[in-house]
């Protein structure tokens, strides 16, 4: 009887590891490593075009990205653009998810015919779709989109240098980005709708609340974990922005659309300088930690008060 | 009165108030059919706007709202792209398919195993370390490729142009095991422990009960593998320019980066790439669906 013993209370040591193991074994090696080696790379001076090897640096990458008053500010404007950026597109794709999601949750006919178009964009590839609107957004009359509010304008609004502007470049990266992930989101939000308990709408109804009420006080409290998921899936998107920019606008005009990522990625394959690269990676690591454990606090401070 | 008759009245209640057909309502749904419409017609116009310009000549593309028009179509810019890649130096297109197919597949199935095989043993079985190991793939889920992109390539380096570079790195993933943890620590407990209780080991409660229960769970995450490494874009960027080993979407900078910039040939390259994907979201599109709803059930 130690059979029974041993599978009701025992350990399963051997069989544990052995299951873990490949998956342990390709994350150390490939995730693990890389990131324990890019904090050693970032306290030295490690350049693809130099004869010499490492130089030991300490903290001079930190103080060159951070402080130094000639070199620093082109990394705060990088953080500031992402934080703009996700200023622009957190609230306006997931208030959007939200209107297209209430809207596809109607008991209607053919509403799946129109969930499919909203969700095509994210079987996508973010390099494809960068490509379509980098024409959408082409300056002059000749463009789609200027073609399109000329039109709808009745010729009123001039054409506008989307991608050219530097008032204007970050928001359209912004657009397409929000078009290419809205419909995630939508899925997701969807989902969280159908969690919510029929009977909360039918006792609303027969209370004569109107749908302007359900929706405030059924619909968006029924929601509040799937948007506090959604908040934080789209900000540390927004801090991971890359290949839209490298596709349409290579950080320009003048630095707009200049994002932390890129400038790890052009400090490193541009001007060589992994030291540099793996300094701001690391800020971005840490970064993206502040962020999360800040919405988790924020997250258990109001289940506390619930 | 019975509750039974309750609940019946209550039905019959909400049904009056469901199937009202006032001119009210009606209106109401027009509206909401015409709300949907204008916003899939936004959403749809780019991709319209890339099928419909993959058959025009390059300066019909680029020409405002015509570029809608469905005038002088032809597979001229197909027939391009095709010639473009057609010899050693630039590739061949057949080869890209072949190459993003491979790396593609060996990454979804090769996660399939290894991170629902290590979901398992932290989700199920007791056993020394397992704790430390939970601890670290829930830290590694945060953790964006891109912050370790730049040194994976400083230390892959002298293995540019390969496949296996292309895939290793990518089949351990700890959104997956994740996705998969959680998946298992839902399934009833009875089953498994009565087949624990006659004598089957761990591997084989895991081959013969919890496979089988778990079709959705490997469903939703071979559709999220699948769509991240078929679309995979900065890893490649870095590692690869070899036209034997590059994969499909990397190819597209061909007729990006050559101005004046050839818009016909440029969308046309953009339906080849997105074809298959798209043919596939269409045919098993309830499946993506309900694997991207299911991997916001974490959080």
């Amino acid at each position: 009887m130690t059979k029974v013993a041993k599978s009701k209370f025992g350990q399963d040591n051997l069989a544990g590891l052995l299951m873990s193991l490949p998956g342990l074994i390709l994350l150390t090696l490939f995730v693990v490593i890389p990131f324990f080696t890019a904090i050693y790379l970032s306290f030295f001076n490690v350049d693809f075009n130099m004869v010499q090897g490492p130089q030991f640096w300490g903290f001079e990458q930190y103080r060159r990205i951070l402080v130094d008053p000639v070199t620093s500010p082109i990394f705060y404007k990088a953080l500031m653009n992402n934080m703009t950026f996700a200023l622009i597109v957190v609230p306006a794709q997931t208030g959007l998810a939200v209107l297209l999601a209430v809207m596809l949750n109607a008991k209607l006919r053919g509403i799946a015919f129109f969930r499919t178009f909203f969700f095509m964009p994210v079987v996508f590839p973010m390099s494809l779709v960068a490509i379509i609107w980098a024409l959408m957004f082409s300056r002059d009359s000749l463009g789609m989109l200027n073609g399109l509010l000329n039109l709808f304008s009745f010729g009123y609004i001039q054409p506008i240098d989307w991608l050219g502007d530097p008032n204007i470049a970050l928001l359209s990266v912004a657009l397409l980005s929000i078009w290419a992930g809205v419909g995630f989101q939508m899925v997701i939000v969807l989902a969280g709708l159908q969690e919510i308990p029929v009977e909360l709408y039918e006792a609303a109804s027969l209370d004569r609340a109107n749908r302007w009420q359900r929706f405030w006080n059924v619909t968006i409290p029924g929601l509040r974990n799937t948007l506090i998921f959604v908040t934080i899936i789209t900000t540390i998107f927004s801090l991971r922005l890359f290949d839209q920019v490298f596709i349409l606008t290579k950080g320009g005009p003048i630095d707009a659309t200049q994002t932390v990522m890129y400038q790890a990625v052009t400090s490193a394959f541009i001007e060589g300088n992994v030291g540099r690269a793996s300094a701001i990676t690391v800020i971005f690591v840490l970064i993206i930690i502040a962020i999360t454990v800040v919405q988790r606090l924020v997250l258990r401070q109001n289940r506390e008060v619930k | 009165m019975s509750a039974s008759t309750l609940k019946v009245e209550k039905k019959e209640m909400l049904r009056r108030i469901r199937r009202n057909r006032s001119p009210k309502k009606i209106i109401r749904t027009s509206l909401h059919y015409l709300f949907l419409t204008v916003v899939t017609a936004i959403f749809f116009a780019p991709i319209a706007y890339m099928l419909i310009g993959s058959f025009k000549p390059t300066a019909e593309v680029l020409d405002g709202i015509n570029g809608f028009a469905l005038k002088n179509l032809s597979f001229n810019n197909y027939l391009q792209v095709f010639a473009t890649f057609s010899d050693e130096s630039m590739g061949f297109l057949w080869r890209f398919y072949a190459n993003s197919i491979l790396v593609s597949f060996v990454i979804v199935f090769g996660g399939l195993i290894v991170n629902s095989m290590i979901a398992y043993a932290l989700a199920r079985l007791r056993w020394k370390g397992r704790d430390a190991v939970q601890v670290l793939v829930i830290l590694l889920v945060i953790l964006p490729f891109e912050a370790i992109a730049i040194p994976l390539f400083f230390l892959l380096r002298d293995f540019r142009n390969t496949y296996f570079v292309q895939f290793l790195p990518f089949i351990a993933s700890a959104f997956s095991i994740y996705l998969f943890y959680t998946f298992f620590i839902g399934l009833p407990l009875e089953i498994q422990e009565s087949a624990r209780l006659d004598g089957a080991g761990p591997w084989r409660v895991f081959r013969a009960i919890i496979i089988p229960m778990s079709k959705p769970v490997f469903a939703s995450v071979t559709i999220l593998s699948f769509l991240g490494a078929w679309s995979s874009f900065l890893f490649p960027l870095m590692m690869v320019d070899n036209p034997l080993y590059v994969p499909l979407p990397l190819e597209i900078q061909v007729f990006f980066t050559q101005p004046p910039t050839d818009w016909g040939p440029i969308f046309a390259f953009g339906v080849i790439l997105v074809l298959p994907v798209l043919a596939v979201f269409l045919l098993f599109q309830r499946w993506f669906i309900q694997s991207v709803a299911a991997s916001a059930i974490k959080g």
